[in-house]
């Protein structure tokens, strides 16, 4: 137990997909200049992850990994090459699905996220968290808490960006700078500051 | 025609990499390109794979642009960008395995890059090929640009060397530089990336972002309590 909770710490702080690994920039920087779009992308972002992340690791264990489909009788058999297109099939099948789900069913989340979620499937946080899941070998235990948690840390990123740029308005700041300029130096050095939780010893 | 041709694809060529440069002006592939970014040769590497991904996709892309419905067309384009990373990532793996062990996911996350994808959609699926192939290589120059000039300040300051060859003698191997560990460390590159935009835009105003609010002179008493 003790385990995954140093795992989702991990996720959300010390390893924070946006401010550390520099996924889902894109997004980060566009969709970043109000809160409350902020936090609509963050919590559409996060139940994608949640999701696909332990989606794709059953996949990958199931189908693709080195012997994997030793429970079918073949042995012998790499797809392991395979993950990338697999991955991305997932998401974008799985974001599909999602929001057929969400306009049947919660209509009223589904125009609330409805504009993020096609936007969801060419977010690198998404196949990138889905990435580094098969690189550090995850169970799927851990892909979920991995999951729920890079999903939420970025969540938080983002959320707090468009709480800052939100201030800057209130900022003269010379006109080469406004704009893309100021938000890369803002993320900068929320950056810096995420990079404080590196010394926290999990 | 040739001469039109090669006017044409000049532009193409040329345009992405100052004046419509796709990341400090697009906003675009910022994504996996910053990690990768604190050694000069995994920079390179990572420039020269993703300028090849959007050429070759944006050709592909284009060629077969009048027979994709276009309701499936994004899975379509993903498809063909997936199969080329992934050739990509195993040429990788098997001529240059310690780049990309230190490469690490970011060579799968071309996939989602999104100049490729950007291209794709924007210039493949209007254009014919060759100008659609020249228009990746172009991007992709872009993109290589902005990389190297982020690994060269990253490596040279970071570590006081350039592609592993010394370049600024340490203090710890008894000459005069201490080298800035702050330049290994993500925060910088976003950082460098945040001057050079403000250098661009120096330089070419007409590149500024239009301003959506402006600071207004007050006559008097401060400005307003937030």
């Amino acid at each position: 137990m003790e385990a995954y909770v140093s795992l989702f710490v991990k996720a959300v702080f010390i390893e924070n997909l946006a401010l550390s690994f520099f996924l889902g920039m894109c997004t980060f920087i566009a969709v970043s200049k109000k809160i409350s779009t902020a936090m609509g992308l963050g919590v559409a972002v996060m139940v994608v992850q949640a999701i696909t992340v332990p989606a794709n690791n059953i996949v990958y264990h199931a189908l693709l990994k080195e012997d994997a489909l030793s429970w079918m009788g073949i042995t012998g058999v790499d797809l392991s090459f395979l993950a990338l297109l697999s991955c991305i099939g997932m998401i974008a099948a799985l974001v599909q699905i999602l929001e057929m789900i969400l306009d049947k069913f919660f209509p009223a989340l589904y125009f609330a996220l409805g504009v993020f979620l096609p936007l969801i499937t060419v977010n690198c946080a998404i196949l990138g968290g889905s990435l580094f899941m098969i690189e550090r070998d995850y169970n799927f235990g851990e892909s979920v808490t991995y999951g729920i948690g890079s999903g939420l840390g970025w969540a938080l990123a983002i959320t707090v960006m468009a709480g800052v740029r939100e201030k800057l308005k209130y900022s003269d700041i010379p006109p080469g700078l406004q704009g893309l300029g100021i938000t890369f130096i803002t993320a900068g050095l929320m950056s810096l500051g995420f990079m404080a939780f590196s010394g926290i010893q999990l | 025609m040739s001469a039109v041709l090669s006017s044409e694809t000049k532009k193409v060529l040329t345009a992405p990499l100052v004046n419509d440069n796709p990341i400090t002006l697009q906003v675009l592939g910022i994504c996996s390109a910053l990690a990768v970014t604190s050694k000069m040769s995994t920079s390179l590497i990572m420039a020269l794979a993703l300028t090849l991904v959007t050429a070759f996709s944006s050709a592909a892309i284009s060629s077969i642009r009048n027979h994709i419905p276009s309701s499936i067309r994004i899975i379509v384009q993903m498809t063909i960008i997936a199969s080329l990373v992934i050739v990509v990532d195993q040429i990788l793996k098997a001529f240059a395995y310690e780049v990309s062990k230190q490469l690490s996911v970011f060579v799968g996350l071309i996939i989602t890059n999104c100049i490729v994808m950007g291209r794709a959609e924007g210039y493949a699926m209007k254009n014919p090929p060759l100008e659609s192939f020249m228009d990746g290589i172009g991007n992709g120059l872009g993109y290589s640009l902005i990389l190297i000039i982020v690994a060269f300040f990253r490596e040279t300051l970071g570590s006081g060397k350039l592609l592993g060859i010394e370049v600024f003698k340490l203090t710890k191997d008894g000459g005069w530089y201490d080298p800035n560990g702050l330049m290994l460390l993500p925060p910088s590159a976003f950082f460098i990336i945040g001057l050079i935009i403000w250098a661009v835009r120096q330089w070419k105003p007409e590149q500024v972002e239009k301003v959506d609010f402006k600071i207004m002179a007050i006559a008097h008493g401060e400005g307003g309590h937030h």
